[in-house]
């Protein structure tokens, strides 16, 4: 048996009929890890031993007839942004090495509460900035369908492991796309759930008014699953909505018939590769012959949202990566003559070149004199961008688009030129300006064999309505079945 | 608007209390133009009549009952700390 090839669905549902023990589960998957990961570099610390305990855990509770939750015997892999108490978080910085998180974050406190057992932290963009997870001060994440390019970012760690069989699901943050784009690179099914939907407590803050959890699986029922979980409110997140969260996997046979995509035309105009074309009108295709209604709409401002987006999110990630000062946690520069020293080395030595032009960029943007100009500028044509979503979603359930202009590329073939690369976040960025949740659902492979997925943005809190679309897709495609050579080898080796 | 130079990424890397190297500040000026020059692109629009929006959900302050709640522990945060002294987090000597 390859446990590591198992669903998370089927997972749950051995450990609970004792077929299989959550020891069993967690030794298969970190075996996997062991196989696979010396090639595809996708954690960045895994926990052996404490997940070992975690599983005799609830195995223990099984035994005795005690309740192991929804999740239980689950094996989860995270983004390292997240704190668990007791536990490093480096957000794959130099300057929070060393950093052991004092509390839980509420989703972690929510999953161990649920049976969930967590495994390692995976790679990312440093402090999830970046596309490609090139950015990590850690090193390179490769992509299990070829080794040579990029698994996407700022997830990308997470995403190239579920994809790669060496995490069953993962979790991530998604701020301009970073869960959708990763999991459309590597062939793997990733949910950003509305603004609100999820609380952000303990959650590494790059851009406060974008942020959002949300998590990868291979699969849309496994997604609908871990989902359910992570949803609700939070009194320790202001930001998290008092909206109840329904049984997401329990509504996914639905029909779709009657449901009514919108095609947004700027979606599909220059700059969008043939072969991702292609791949998407074929899926719109089978979803129209599952009875779903397709009609044109219109986004007229999607053009300006890449700018709107890094004036928003700089300005914000300038200002909350303040904080790393060197005084209460974090690097701390060895020498300083005075305390403005030590905090402009402590911060010029910690941060990498992406997250500093961010830095400079926002205080830029911020500053006295260009306030009006860039921040209220980008603010205002937000909500431009946030109006055109409310027209289009008042005619349609949800829309169909790409996730990415072209599939991966090639590690080292961006990382040089931001400006190109923030232009390929294109598609997933209007989401995260507007809050709405969006899901990539994979939909094909380009001649080279790379994964291409298609994006469903929901109405907001209509996280039901895409992840039932998904699955409905899934049951008459097989593309996310589909297993990267690199663990097919691992698993036959 | 004016392009963006090596003087304005010094000053905006004083506000932000960040050290640069040289090439940092010669790199990034010609990486930060670049996207500002790009970003330019907003003022097509006339947004002199929008509201902006820096939040897209409908709330405003968050109030939580006026109870006693547990906090962290002083060991546990000071634990994080680079240098600590006698319960209180040490940092360089501030008023001369």
């Amino acid at each position: 048996m390859r446990l590591s090839f198992s669903s998370a669905r089927d997972i749950v549902r051995m450990v609970r009929g004792k077929e299989v023990s959550a020891k069993d589960v967690v030794e298969e998957v970190l075996d996997a890890i062991s196989r696979i990961d010396p090639q595809v570099k996708a954690y960045l610390r895994v926990d052996e031993e404490g997940a070992l305990k975690q599983a005799e855990e609830v195995d223990r509770r099984l035994a005795r007839g005690e309740e192991i939750g929804s999740l239980g015997g689950l094996p989860v892999t995270l983004k390292d942004i997240f704190c668990v108490r007791g536990e490093e978080t480096t957000c794959a910085s130099k300057i929070l090495v060393g950093f052991y998180s004092p509390y839980n974050a509420t989703i972690i406190e929510k999953l161990r509460d649920n049976g969930a057992i967590f495994v390692g932290r995976t790679n990312m963009d440093e402090f999830a900035m970046g596309s490609t997870t090139e950015n990590s001060a850690f090193g390179v994440t490769r992509n299990p369908w070829d080794l040579e390019r990029v698994p996407g970012g700022s997830s990308g760690g997470s995403a190239a492991a579920v994809a790669a069989r060496e995490a069953i699901v993962a979790l991530g943050s998604d701020t301009g796309g970073s869960i959708r784009q990763p999991a459309s690179f590597c062939g793997c099914v990733g949910i950003k759930p509305t603004y609100g939907r999820v609380s952000r407590y303990g959650l590494v803050a790059y851009a406060s008014s974008l942020d959002q959890i949300g998590n990868f699986g291979r699969d849309v029922y496994d997604v609908a699953m871990v989902l359910r979980v992570l949803a609700g409110h939070d009194m320790k997140d202001s930001t998290s909505a008092d909206i109840e969260a329904p049984d997401y996997a329990a509504a996914l046979d639905e029909e779709i018939r009657e449901l009514k995509i919108g095609i947004p035309k700027e979606y599909f105009g220059e700059g969008l590769s043939a072969e991702v074309r292609a791949a998407i009108e074929k899926a719109i295709k089978a979803l129209e012959s599952l009875g779903a209604i397709t009609v044109e709409v219109s986004l007229p401002h999607t053009e300006y949202a890449i700018a709107a987006y890094y004036i928003i999110a700089s300005a914000e990630a300038s200002s909350n990566l303040a904080r790393y000062d060197g005084v209460q946690y974090g690097h701390r520069t060895k020498s300083h003559r005075d305390l403005e020293e030590m905090y402009t080395k402590s911060k010029g030595e910690g941060f990498g070149a992406e997250v500093k032009r961010r830095i400079i960029m926002g205080t830029y943007a911020l500053s006295s004199g260009y306030y009006d100009a860039y921040y209220l500028k980008a603010l205002k044509v937000r909500t431009l961008i946030k109006r055109d979503f409310e027209e289009a979603l008042k005619k349609v359930d949800c829309l169909i688009t790409p996730v990415s202009p072209t599939p991966a590329f090639k590690i080292g073939e961006k990382v040089n030129d931001p400006l190109t690369m923030y232009l390929s976040d294109i598609y997933t960025i209007s989401c995260n300006l507007a809050g709405l949740p969006g899901i990539s659902i994979p939909c094909g492979f380009d001649s080279e064999g790379m994964p291409i997925s298609f994006q469903l943005l929901g109405q907001p809190f209509g996280e039901g309505t895409i992840l039932r679309i998904g699955h409905a897709y899934q049951q008459v495609t097989d593309f996310h079945k589909r297993v990267p050579p690199v663990a097919d080898r691992a698993a036959s080796a | 608007m004016k392009e963006i130079t090596v003087d304005d990424v010094e000053y905006a890397a004083r506000l932000a209390r960040l050290e640069l190297t040289d090439e940092e500040k010669k790199s990034m000026t010609a990486q930060v133009r670049d996207v500002l020059n790009y970003v330019a692109k907003l003022n097509e629009l006339n947004t002199d009549d929008v509201e902006p929006t820096a939040h897209v959900l409908p709330i405003k302050n968050v109030w939580r009952p006026d109870r006693r709640e547990e906090s962290l522990k002083a060991d546990d945060v000071l634990g994080m700390a680079p240098k600590t002294h006698n319960g209180m987090l040490r940092v360089p000597r501030v008023l001369e």
